[in-house]
């Protein structure tokens, strides 16, 4: 294996050509995006909707009546969540008897993997932020917020804070300075529900991970 | 299966099956009209000279600077806990990636898109040590169930309509046949998810493996590449080493280029990068993570400064679905892994042009897929420089490519210093003008292959030279003044 490594090192440093020519790397294209707040909302709306994605824009301060809401319309019967994170505390402290039960990612996937393949309706989850000009939402799951969260449950929620949604993937990597920071063990960009056209090119949502993602946008 | 279903040199016999084919022929062209226009539709409101210009100066940076970039991203990789592997050739990938499964007792495999492991038949390698491998993408799946091979890089099944897709489900998997389309995903999400659970080891292709950060990106649609690089114990990526880019920041441009080319989306559902395996208090994740870093045939290319325009390929597809003869023909009568334009300039390399030598001239060199290129390869050229390559055709640059020369033929040689020394002597190119119009009436109406398509041009019967004799010598009778 080293001696394959050492073969294709050597191969290439002996064969690149002298005159390497190479064209300065010109970002302007994909900086010129002065939006305000309103336009960067819209435009993260427009597109995130357009592929399936749902959004509602709602008071900060007024979200869980909302969930509770959507929750109810979509007969989810359990809801996964976080377990420190504020706005889960927050919903847990209002919750009731006779709402959808609360889970959370206590053990390691192993542990429950049957039961979170099988028998989890729905998923909420936070966000690092949102993408205005393909319509995603940045994630960084971690031990609270496990990765198979966003994923598994056939409905995924989310909380967005809509001044923290960003022009640009190329605006958030700086703004948020993932470089200097480091990235985590993984970073997602999520911009719909699950989705194929592998059939006939025939748009289907739901095909492995969930079949709807619900945007709730803060403000 | 055989990778290569029909053997490679008999490009004109799936050609013409293909031709003679209309629901092939229908399927493709339905596909890449839909493809064409949604591309157009999402390029509208950028500005796409200047965007092609930095995905093509991206590209060239990271090849410029190829080595170091691989050993800044091994070093990145395994300081975050990933284990990195190098392959000479697509054998010793294969073996690298048996051995990590063995090694882990692994009995079952799931996968996600990777055109990589198809280039290097993993599939069937693991199967024959025992290893079950399962694609995961529900193209790759009705591939593998339908024991074919993808016939577009980007969407492997497209040459299938539903009735088939539906009548194969129902013979291998049981489902109920059945027009929804939607019923039919689920269907396959069920039988899939239970693999999910169960496979040991998740195998994936990678898009960009940015070295600055150490980082795997993935882009997808349907989940089931996070799912492979999630759910199994072990994940392991599978590359070409030629997939690298500098800066995390080259990702923007690039992803907008690649998802708006291939299928006309802003983005796809998932943009997944990786970076370590599972940290101690993560809950999920897989503990271990191996990049598989393979060359087979790239670090040749990389020593010719035109042919390396090859390696800047993201992949798209694009120059296939804007291309009229993948159009009319698809992806299977090419008999390679990669179709259409970019097969034509990858495979030569990676199969050598004996295996290969109908792929660079069958094209018009139209340049369709030179103008939508997100990277600005010029493919024409490329395939210009392949032809001279197969007949070993250019005196001042020595071939380089395996297999050079293998079209060359001692009786197109012939004709060709003939007409050589014809067109450089003034009187032996009237003798040969004379001659021509002379025998014009012997001329065969049929010369094999070229007339096939085409009639055959007739020599005048007078040649330019006579005709402009006959004309200045009227002139002068004219002007001459009348006693
Ligand atoms: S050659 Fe260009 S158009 Fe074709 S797949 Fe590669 S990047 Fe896309």
């Amino acid at each position: 294996m080293n001696q394959a490594r050492a073969a294709i090192l050597q191969r290439l440093r002996q064969g690149r050509p002298a005159d390497f020519a190479v064209p300065e790397s010109d970002f302007t294209v994909v900086r010129q995006r002065n939006w305000s707040l309103e336009e960067r909302i819209e435009r993260f709306q427009q597109k995130i909707e357009s592929v399936q994605g749902q959004v509602h824009r709602v008071a900060e301060d007024h979200w869980i009546p909302v969930l509770i809401r959507l929750l109810a319309e979509h007969q989810i019967n359990n809801l996964l969540l976080s377990e420190n994170k504020a706005p889960a505390q927050a919903l847990r402290e209002q919750w009731h008897e006779d709402l959808p039960s609360l889970l959370s990612y206590q053990q390691p996937l192993e542990a429950w993997k049957e039961t979170l393949f099988n028998q989890v309706d729905a998923a909420l989850t936070s966000c690092r932020g949102g993408i205005a000009e393909t319509g995603s939402l940045i994630l960084w799951p971690d031990a609270d917020e496990p990765r198979l969260m966003s994923l598994v449950p056939p409905v995924h929620f989310v909380l967005l804070q809509a001044k923290q949604i960003y022009a640009t993937f190329d605006e958030v990597l700086r703004e948020q300075a993932w470089v200097e920071q480091g990235l985590p063990t993984n970073a997602l960009l999520i911009s719909g529900p699950s989705k194929t056209a592998d059939i006939e090119q025939t748009l289907a949502y739901g095909v492995h991970g969930p079949k709807a993602l619900i945007v709730l946008l803060l403000e | 299966m055989s990778l290569q279903t029909i053997p490679l040199h008999s490009f004109d016999a799936g050609a013409q099956a293909a031709l003679n084919n209309p629901q092939v022929r229908r399927n493709f062209r339905q596909a890449m009209d839909g493809l064409m226009s949604k591309r157009a539709a999402a390029f509208a409101d950028w500005e796409l000279e200047p965007l092609r210009e930095l995905g093509a100066a991206i590209r060239l940076r990271a090849l410029a600077r190829l080595p170091e970039l691989l050993e800044q991203l091994e070093a990145n990789l395994q300081k975050q806990g990933v284990q990195v592997h190098w392959a000479q050739t697509g054998e010793e990938a294969c073996q690298i990636i048996r051995d990590i499964c063995q090694a882990r007792g692994a009995k079952s495999v799931i996968k996600g898109k990777s055109m990589v492991s198809e280039e290097m038949e993993l599939n069937h390698f693991l199967e024959a040590a025992g290893i079950e491998a399962l694609e995961s993408d529900l193209g790759e799946y009705i591939v593998q169930l339908a024991e074919e091979t993808p016939s577009h890089i980007i969407m492997p099944a497209i040459h299938k309509n539903t009735d088939e897709i539906s009548q194969l489900l129902h013979e291998k998997t049981g489902t109920e046949p059945s027009h929804d389309v939607d019923y039919l995903t689920a269907s396959a999400r069920q039988q899939l998810r239970e693999k999910f659970m169960t496979a040991d080891v998740g195998i994936s292709g990678v898009n960009f493996a940015v070295a600055e950060t150490g980082t795997l990106c993935l882009v997808e649609n349907e989940g089931n590449g996070r799912l492979t690089t999630s759910v199994p114990a072990c994940h392991i990526a599978v590359t070409g080493i030629e997939k690298v880019i500098e800066k995390l920041e080259d990702v923007t441009p690039l992803l907008a280029l690649l998802t708006r080319s291939a299928t006309g989306q802003h983005i796809t559902t998932y943009f997944n990068m990786v970076s370590a395996p599972r940290q101690a208090d993560e809950k999920d994740g897989p503990e271990a993570v191996h990049l598989v870093l393979v060359d087979s045939g790239r670090s040749a290319i990389y020593q010719d400064e035109a042919l390396l325009d090859t390696l800047r390929c993201i992949r798209c597809g694009a120059c296939m679905n804007h291309c009229p003869v993948y159009t009319r023909i698809g992806g299977h009568a090419y008999g390679t892994t990669y179709p259409g334009p970019i097969g034509k300039i990858l495979m030569p390399h990676l199969l050598g042009l004996e295996a290969t030598q109908d792929l660079p001239s069958a094209s018009t060199l139209c340049g369709a897929c030179a103008e939508v290129c997100p990277v600005k390869i010029p493919i024409p050229r490329l395939l210009q420089r392949l032809r001279k390559e197969a007949v070993d055709g250019d005196s001042l640059r020595p071939s380089r490519v395996r297999g050079h020369g293998v079209k060359r033929h001692w009786r197109e040689r012939l004709i060709w210093s003939v007409w050589r020394q014809i067109h450089a002597r003034p009187r032996a190119y009237r003798w040969a003008g004379n001659l021509l119009t002379r025998l014009r009436g012997l001329m065969p109406k049929q010369l094999g292959g070229w007339t096939r398509v085409r009639t055959l041009p007739k020599p005048a019967a007078r040649t330019l030279h006579q005709l402009m004799q006959t004309r200045d010598a009227q002139t002068k009778t004219a002007q001459e003044p009348r006693a």
